[in-house]
């Protein structure tokens, strides 16, 4: 059941200026999306942190398991290979 | 040309420059009462910012005014030693925020004041007048879309919120008439081409009223007749506890810094 007492949560990404991607900075209630855009941007964008806001219900959001961790996250630890580590880069390539 | 074409050092000007000073100081300072007591923690910064964009809108005005005036006063001069009776804000600005309905009731109308009074001031033949209104209109534009959002959800919502909404409209509603209503220096300005005239912003504040109400589903009080003059200095009895808490510390400590 839904708590009818408490407005939903929404999930805010802000977007800190053209060409960078949206940015998880954190969550908010708010009864609609139209009144999380505000509340988003009275809560995360007043000092001029962006100029594009997400907002997305929380319960939108599917999150991988806290248990799982190990079977999913650990076989990539020793797969170092993966890593693009193995190439001579010349001297002359300055940034890469 | 007219000579009575207010300018540097006239009292008509720096008089008119208060009354729209004053209605954002006196606006901002009752929303700032709110800090602490929102409904949700959201609401709270939303009325904070609110609040606080008024009052910057209060610094730039009453600079302009101390300016105008030459005898010294700075914006806070201006704001924390003057008595009610040098305030010149319309009455609707300093009535009491009651319940939240009633506070934004009295935000949409005010709001939509200033919004469409800060449109045309834009093009004033006062320079600094006309900055300070194309600068001001982006966030008046802010603060309608957030009351007249929560008008419509609290009229448009539940029973108990439809009716309290409409009470405060009622309660309300006629200090709306003091905002339009066209005194000497209201004409003064216009004829000097540095204020709108007061009739084409309350049709166009009507208009725009009008398309709030139907969606909130709330009806329109009659407009009746009325006898307040905050614009000239007359206020109701609440101004005087407002400046008393917003004066307090200046008045007991002058200069205090921090």
């Amino acid at each position: 059941m839904e708590d009818k007492r408490q407005w939903p949560l929404y999930e805010v990404f802000v977007r800190a200026r053209g060409g960078l991607d949206h940015k998880h900075v954190g969550s908010l209630h708010a009864s609609d999306a139209r009144m999380a855009i505000d509340h988003a941007r009275d809560l995360y964008t007043r000092r001029q942190e962006g100029v594009s806001i997400w907002v997305v219900p929380s319960k939108a959001i599917v999150a991988s398991d806290p248990t799982e961790t190990d079977s999913l996250f650990e076989p990539a630890r020793d797969k170092i290979y993966r890593h693009p580590t193995f190439y001579e880069i010349p001297d002359e390539v300055k940034t890469l | 040309m007219n000579a009575a074409v207010p300018q540097a050092g006239s009292e008509a000007l720096f008089r008119y420059v208060l009354r729209l000073g004053d209605l954002s100081l006196v606006l901002g300072q009752r929303l700032s009462e709110w800090v602490g007591h929102s409904p949700a923690l959201e609401e709270d910064l939303g009325l904070a910012n609110i609040a606080l964009d008024l009052i910057g809108q209060a610094r730039l005005l009453l600079s302009y005014a101390g300016e105008i005036e030459g005898r010294g006063r700075d914006e806070d001069k201006l704001a924390f030693l003057r008595e009610q009776g040098a305030y010149f804000n319309a009455i609707l600005a300093e009535q009491p925020n009651g319940d939240f309905g009633q506070t934004i009731v009295r935000q949409v109308l005010i709001d939509a004041f200033q919004l469409e009074l800060y449109e045309r001031l834009a093009a004033s033949s006062d320079e600094r007048l006309a900055a300070i209104a194309a600068k001001s209109v982006k966030e008046v534009r802010y603060h309608l879309r957030y009351s007249s959002d929560w008008l419509i959800r609290l009229g448009d919502g539940t029973a108990e919120s439809h009716a309290r909404a409409q009470a405060a409209l009622d309660l309300l509603w006629p200090y709306t008439v003091e905002l339009f209503t066209e005194d000497e220096l209201d004409r003064l300005m216009c004829d000097n081409g540095i204020a709108p005239r007061l009739h084409e912003v309350h049709s166009a504040w009507s208009a725009r009223l009008d398309a709030i109400l139907a969606e909130s589903t709330l009806k329109r009080p009659a407009d009746r007749p009325h006898a307040w003059h905050g614009k000239r200095g007359q206020h109701s009895e609440h101004l005087g506890y407002i400046l008393a808490e917003m004066q307090y510390l200046q008045r007991t400590y002058p200069d205090a810094r921090w």
